[in-house]
């Protein structure tokens, strides 16, 4: 767990260096433009980051601790449609609570993030002291979730929301917040007793648990601020496109476990750092970006997305020195 | 043997337990039934059958995962291969007389070709499943999470997103009347068999409960690992081939979370997901129980969502459970 | 005709730079019983890896029942009458006790590959067989393994060996897990197998039990043997010393013993 960022990361940044710039030829080639020089194509790559940015970031810490999380994007959305409930300007044809109308921006912010921190502590509370394999409770919170915003205002979604709220998305606001967010938990998890005990908690639970770490408290902790990042994820994914659809944020979880496996999170616990998600983001953000970019058709995203993950997990076990073969 | 024919600690058949809930569950229903719409709820022979019939696509996908999970195993891809599978075998199932067949020439086939060709995509990609998981070792949850995403991309890059419709009339033989259920209940037979009296499922039991003692017994795990994943495949492809004979149309949407209606019933089932333990009949039952569920909940008018959500809760509940009857389980 | 079952000559092992195991000579005779010790990391483990198959010795020669052999895998070695019985067990805890005993080499109707059907009642009669041979008494064979009690699960383990009429059969560190009572069961094993004739090889770190239990030790020392010792005439001191290749003058009540 060096405390260096460069050579730690340096081999993924290389990597993110070169898929650009493979873009960048192909730009030329195909479509005979240049694709990293375009203003055009970056606030959508903006979006595309910062969004899936903030929740990979409480993806590592639970993927570090040994576990997963598959419900990030149905927690966003479910915490993009509550908070814009609660920042919906007055005058507005459809007020979801009737009084409620231009609270300061600081209510639906708390408010997403705290639906994102409910719904985490339910999947940590879960994992930790049932012994289920998290996958289980987090693909019911998967589903659960996405039924609940579908269900908060009955499949429509919520519109009409004050210009302090969308300001949190405009421009390069999801950015700012998305930088701050890392840098912030790439501090707590590398010079924190917070970080300490996730690191420790995900390389040797039964280690951590006889030298008196709270395995348990701390995995519940753990997955309500992966959560609360959702959450925070949802309100921007909301702000920025003013209005909080249910159907929003189908698949992030998987771009954001994608994300943190690329940057060398290892799915086996005990390893991972922000800074390498950070440049996990930001290649997945490019190659999705590089796609649309050479009108590649979206099909051919979806199956491109899933050989990455896949190779992205298979290297990660490779990494890891385990011999392949059939056995 | 033991945990596949009886608790040890009990005369009563080991499904004893489950078939009660079902009971139970439908008898709640029956109540509100009779409280809130003045009607019967189970004594409805129409609702009885459309149950089972819309059970039995799912039903089959749940036999195929039985088996995976008995193993320590998952597979999250079984929706998405369905889809895929079942465009592939549409394409190849549609009369002359379509407006905008996918391949004009292949019309008019006979249904055994569009049947092995969805079988075989549905294996093929099971196939794939088994074999990256048992050379790579990697979690068996992110590589079949993997290959759900590339199955449905490669179910919507087939035919661009569009619908493949106009088979010919024999196709409709898969789908129609009751034929789902029988070939769900000829499926259910042939693996209980295989489950409790062949080597294949012995094998399956021992791999799932300590994978470690199997392979140093001289089984050969990765490729018995690569077999089971590719037959859950196979009767993806079955699932497929009927569902879209049913419905007269494949689309690329379809089969969206089956798997995991498929994965409850088996949970539900009394099949634990730490492998070693579970049967057929237990994963019937679990699928009849999710039938009346959904069923039930329609009947009152309940908000599908509403399902979702219960079915989510449920299904953690069922594994919880399954944890708690299992905690003094030995390590492996 | 010579009785020796198993021989090595000259048995050697690298991994990579380092040799875990050099120049072994060893053999067992008929109706031998004899027990491997040594300290951590002195080659006993690598020793027995290389006689079951587990590994391929780097240099040397295995001589089994009069011929040399090359076991490519641990169930070449099975096959040839080797039965090893792991320290972990190797047993599937969702499986009954037949099931367990026959893991891995079930009987079947006819071949039909991994769709064979399993010959059930065959199993259950050689598993009561075997039972019955190893003086175990399992009350309800249809039990399953993981409802059983330490003791009872290595028995059942032990008990594999009768049922295939094993012609060697290695055991390592059988009773380290076990209590006071379920080891004193396993040793009864043990001497019910002397009584009929069938070679052991006991790996233990357990120098009261090997002193019991066995005619012969050899005493492995950082990858090589050290020496054989005769169970009747040696005592802890010697075997202790021969381990740790000093003479420590070890106190008569030191823990070993």
């Amino acid at each position: 767990m060096s405390k260096r960022l460069l050579p730690a990361d340096a081999s993924i940044f290389l990597i993110l260096i070169g898929v650009a710039l493979t873009f960048e030829l192909l730009g030329w080639l195909v479509m005979g433009q240049s694709f990293i020089f375009n203003t055009r194509r970056l606030p959508i790559i903006v979006l595309q980051v910062a969004v899936i940015g903030i929740i990979a970031i409480g993806v590592t810490q639970v993927i570090i601790t040994g576990g997963i999380d598959l419900s990030s994007g149905s927690v966003a959305a479910l915490s993009g449609m509550v908070a814009a409930s609660f920042a919906q300007a007055a005058g507005g044809s459809s007020m979801y609570f009737a009084g409620l109308a231009d609270l300061p921006t600081i209510v639906p912010l708390v408010v997403g993030i705290a639906v994102g921190c409910a719904a985490g502590w339910v999947n940590g509370a879960i994992t930790a002291y049932t012994g289920v394999p998290p996958f289980i409770p987090t693909l019911g919170m998967m589903v659960s979730a996405r039924g609940l915003a579908v269900l908060y205002n009955n499949g429509n979604p919520v519109i009409g929301l004050t210009d302090g709220f969308t300001a949190l998305g405009a421009g390069a606001t999801p950015i700012v917040i998305f930088a701050v967010v890392a840098l912030l938990f790439h501090i707590v998890l590398t010079r924190t007793l917070y970080g300490r005990r996730t690191y420790a908690v995900g390389s040797n639970a039964e280690a951590a648990r006889t030298s008196g770490i709270n395995v348990k408290a701390h995995k519940v902790l753990v997955y309500t601020i992966a959560g609360g990042l959702a959450g925070l994820a949802g309100v921007v994914m909301t702000a920025r496109a003013t209005m909080a659809q249910p159907g929003m944020g189908l698949m992030y979880e998987l771009d954001a476990i994608s994300a943190a496996v690329i940057g060398g999170t290892s799915l086996f616990g005990g390893r991972g750092r922000v800074s390498g998600t950070v440049i996990g983001v930001l290649i997945l953000g490019v190659i999705t970006s590089g796609f649309t970019f050479l009108r590649i058709d979206f099909y051919y995203q979806e199956v491109a997305k899933g050989l990455i993950i896949l190779a992205a997990v298979i290297a990660d076990r490779y990494r890891q020195g385990v011999k392949f073969g059939m056995r | 043997m033991s945990n596949i024919t009886q608790n040890q600690s009990s005369p009563l058949p080991r499904e004893t337990g489950i078939f009660l809930v079902l009971i139970g569950v439908a008898l709640v229903f029956e109540a509100a039934g009779w409280m809130i719409h003045g009607q019967s709820f189970v004594f409805n022979t129409q609702r009885l059958y459309i149950i089972v019939l819309q059970m039995a696509i799912i039903g089959i996908m749940a036999v195929g995962l039985t088996q995976i999970i008995v193993m320590a195993g998952i597979d999250l891809s079984g929706g998405s291969v369905v889809a895929f599978a079942g465009l592939v075998a549409a394409s190849l199932a549609q009369a002359s007389s379509a407006g905008e067949a996918v391949y004009p020439s292949l019309t008019d086939l006979p249904i055994i070709v569009p049947l092995l060709i969805g079988l075989a995509i549905g294996a093929a990609l099971g196939f794939v499943n088994g074999s990256i998981i048992a050379i790579t070792g990697i979690p068996p949850f992110i590589a079949t999470l993997a290959i759900l995403v590339i199955a449905r991309g490669l179910a919507r890059w087939y035919t661009s997103g569009k619908q493949v419709s106009f088979f010919t009339p024999e196709f409709a033989v898969f789908g129609s009347g009751a034929t789902p259920v029988w070939i769900f209940l000829g499926v259910v037979i042939v693996f209980h068999v295989l489950m409790t009296r062949t080597l294949y499922g012995r094998r399956t039991y021992a791999i799932g409960s300590n994978e470690r003692a199997a392979r140093m017994a001289g089984v050969n795990v990765g490729r018995h690992k690569v077999l089971v994943y590719s037959i859950a495949g196979l009767l993806y492809g079955l699932a497929a081939v009927i569902q879209t004979s049913r419905a007269e149309t494949a689309q690329s949407g379809t089969g969206l979370m089956w798997e995991l209606d498929a994965i409850s019933a088996v949970v539900i089932g009394g099949t634990s997901l730490m492998g070693g333990i579970g049967r057929i009949p237990g994963t019937v039952i679990g699928v009849l129980i999710l039938g009346v569920l959904t069923s039930g909940f329609t009947f009152l008018g309940i908000n599908v969502f509403y399902i979702a959500i219960v079915k989510g809760v449920i299904v953690v509940a069922a594994v919880v459970a399954d944890q708690y009857r299992h905690r003094n389980k030995r390590g492996k | 005709m010579s009785d020796i079952v198993l021989s090595t000559r000259g048995l050697t092992k690298h991994y990579g730079g380092v040799q875990a195991l050099v120049d072994a000579d060893f053999e067992i005779r008929e109706g031998e019983h004899i027990a491997i010790v040594g300290d951590n990391g002195a080659g006993k483990s690598t020793f027995v890896r290389q006689i079951t198959g587990v590994e391929v010795p780097t240099s040397g020669s295995i001589v089994f029942e009069g011929k040399e052999v090359s076991f490519q895998s641990p169930l070449d070695a099975r096959r040839a009458g080797i039965e090893t019985v792991f320290q972990n067990l190797a047993l599937a805890d969702d499986l009954d006790v037949p099931a367990n005993i026959f893991l891995g080499r079930e009987e079947v109707y006819f071949n039909l590959g991994p769709f064979s059907f399993l010959n059930e009642k065959k199993m259950l009669k050689m598993a009561q067989e075997g039972l019955t041979r190893t003086a175990v008494k399992i009350p309800n064979l249809h039990n399953t393994i993981g409802n059983m009690s330490g003791g009872q699960r290595q028995c059942v383990a032990i008990s594999r060996t009768a049922t295939f009429a094993s012609k060697l059969i290695i055991m390592d560190e059988p009773t380290a897990a076990l209590g006071v009572q379920e080891t004193t069961q396993v040793e009864n094993i043990i001497r019910t197998l002397k009584d009929q004739g069938v070679p052991l090889i006991l790996i233990s770190h357990n120098l009261r039990q090997v002193l019991n239990l066995v005619d012969r030790i050899v005493v492995f020392r950082r990858g090589r043997i050290a020496g054989t010792l005769d169970a009747k005439t040696t005592n802890g001191n010697e075997i202790v010393s021969m381990i740790t290749g000093l003479d420590t003058g070890v106190h008569e009540n030191a823990s070993y013993i």
